[in-house]
């Protein structure tokens, strides 16, 4: 293990701003495009399904 | 074919000489944007004259992509477009001529305009020169690129300002050599370069732009 | 293998194709994310030149790579679609910008983080930063005009229009910037130096990239299937489909 503690993990030598920056910046703007991926599809589905009864009607 | 060509820039060119305002207005553009440069940064001459050729340039840039907007709205408007469209002549000969004569209408009088500006921000005359010259050869370039964005955006909501989205990254060229021709003069190198390779730029959008902006109006219009 | 081509080129097949991809694709990229932090985080070894800071290589290398690699792909479909007027080349388009310009953001920002430890400076006017600037601007032009224009026939070919001038344009900027960059003396920071790269650190980068690419097929794969259904939805099989999750 290179890291001795958890401390020492977050620190990454004194870069801890710059590294954690960029992977946090990554996961939070993955994370957005994932869940509006799956709502997207979701409200795709719901709103075609109500455009279509809509129309039968 | 040639005939064609002339005809639809004398056409641009009457329709403006009836339309006074709108051409003045993009000139007055360009001149008050320039002149605000100064108020915003400070009047000392030395830093004025270092800017003034990316100042004037990036004017330039806006001041055309304003009238771009119109390039062919009006013609779409009173259905003589579409018309041009449906006539055996190529529609890239439309497409090059309505770039030519706006660049004619819009880009010559920045040229002329450019001395006068020139001086308020102390450019020296070898340096004033030169930037008319790299605006004589950058200007086609603002021309023919933005005919391909307002066929893109022609007939859409907020138009002007998505043709500005669109076109001004693709004139990043354009904007560096040109500026740069005039940075170039003002610290000693020379500007031949810079100006051979904004030329380069200008017989390529020259090739390519008017296809482009052909097929972007067919996609438009139908 | 054209007869398949073929067949998958109708979007009612490719629809199921996609559906039944994308499981393998997002897995893989999850697990090749994990064995790539790994590798990132607890594997590879201090750079002696760079210390920690370098391991934002990691995720800024497959950022920058994949959002200029999708723009090419965007290309590539645009240029199939103008050329044989394949409705689902367009799609695909459309579906890889979103995911294209999410990597172009996140190049721009882990470069800026991981510039000012390395250079002192969040941001140079160097002729790849600003070339990824410009790409972004380009992506981000792209999909306004797309959302501008409501008839998809018309949307999809000035998409694609636009999608190829930028791509020609783009290596133009490239070497503009870098030749404007020569003259002016202003930045001194050698970007090419690149640390020495052990053997691992490569390998935690190639990792990190694989996830990437499977992501962005992943996420596109997601966003075609929404807009087949949209603009299928006057047809049989998307009212079968949508009957039967009713």
């Amino acid at each position: 293990m290179m890291w001795a503690s958890w401390g020492e993990f977050w620190a990454m030598g004194g870069y801890g701003l710059y590294v954690w920056g960029s992977y946090g910046a990554a996961f939070i703007v993955i994370l957005i495009e994932i869940i509006s991926l799956g709502r997207g599809h979701k409200q795709t589905l719901k709103r075609l399904k109500r455009m279509k009864a809509w129309e039968s009607q | 074919m040639l005939r064609f060509l002339i005809a639809v820039i004398r056409r641009d060119l009457r329709l403006a000489a009836r339309r006074k305002g709108d051409w003045m207005t993009s000139q007055f553009f360009f001149v008050m944007v320039v002149s605000m440069f100064p108020l915003g940064i400070g009047p000392d001459p030395v830093m004025l004259s270092k800017v003034a050729g990316g100042v004037l340039w990036v004017a330039a840039l806006l001041a055309s992509l304003l009238s771009l907007s119109r390039l062919f709205a009006d013609d779409h408007h009173d259905g003589s477009l579409e018309q041009m469209l449906l006539s055996p002549n190529p529609t890239v000969l439309l497409a090059l001529g309505k770039a030519l004569a706006h660049w004619l209408i819009y880009g010559i009088p920045l040229l002329l305009i450019a001395p006068v500006l020139g001086v308020q921000f102390s450019l020296p005359a070898d340096a004033i020169g030169v930037l008319m010259l790299s605006l004589l050869i950058g200007t086609p370039v603002l021309s023919l690129l933005g005919s391909v964005g307002a066929a893109l955006t022609l007939g859409l909501r907020g138009g002007g300002v998505l043709l500005t989205l669109l076109i001004l990254p693709l004139y990043v060229p354009a904007l560096i050599f040109g500026a740069g021709a005039v940075d170039a003069t003002l610290s000693g190198l020379g500007a031949e370069a810079n100006l051979s390779l904004l030329a380069a730029f200008m017989v390529m959008t020259l090739l390519v732009s008017p296809w482009v902006a052909a097929a972007a109006l067919k996609v438009s219009i139908e | 293998m054209s007869i398949a081509i073929f067949k998958y080129a109708a979007p009612m097949n490719f629809y199921g194709l996609a559906g039944r991809l994308i499981p393998w694709f997002a897995w893989s990229s999850g697990i090749l994310t994990a064995i790539g932090l790994y590798l990132a985080f607890f594997v590879a070894p201090t750079d002696f030149q760079q210390g920690e800071a370098y391991r934002v290589i990691f995720l800024h290398v497959p950022a920058a790579w994949m959002s200029m690699f999708i723009y090419m792909v965007m290309a590539f479909w645009s240029a199939v679609g103008l050329a044989w007027n394949t409705r689902l080349s367009f799609m695909m388009s459309r579906a890889l910008a979103p995911t294209g310009a999410v990597f172009a953001f996140l190049s721009l920002w882990t470069g800026a983080l991981w510039g000012k430890p390395m250079w002192g400076a969040w941001w140079v006017w160097d002729a790849r930063l600003t070339s990824s600037l410009i790409l972004f601007f380009l992506y981000v032009g792209i999909m306004s005009l797309w959302s501008a224009i409501d008839d998809p026939r018309r949307g999809d070919k000035a998409g694609a229009l636009l999608t190829l001038i930028g791509a020609i344009n783009v290596p133009i900027i490239y070497f503009s910037v870098k030749w404007w960059n020569t003259l002016h003396q202003g930045s001194t920071i050698n970007m090419t130096k690149a640390p020495s790269m052990a053997a691992i650190m490569l390998a935690g980068m190639l990792v990190m990239v694989f996830a990437a690419w499977f992501y962005a097929i992943a996420a596109s794969l997601v966003r075609v299937r929404g807009i087949i259904l949209e603009r299928e939805r006057q047809t049989e099989w998307v009212a079968e489909i949508l009957e039967g999750k009713a």
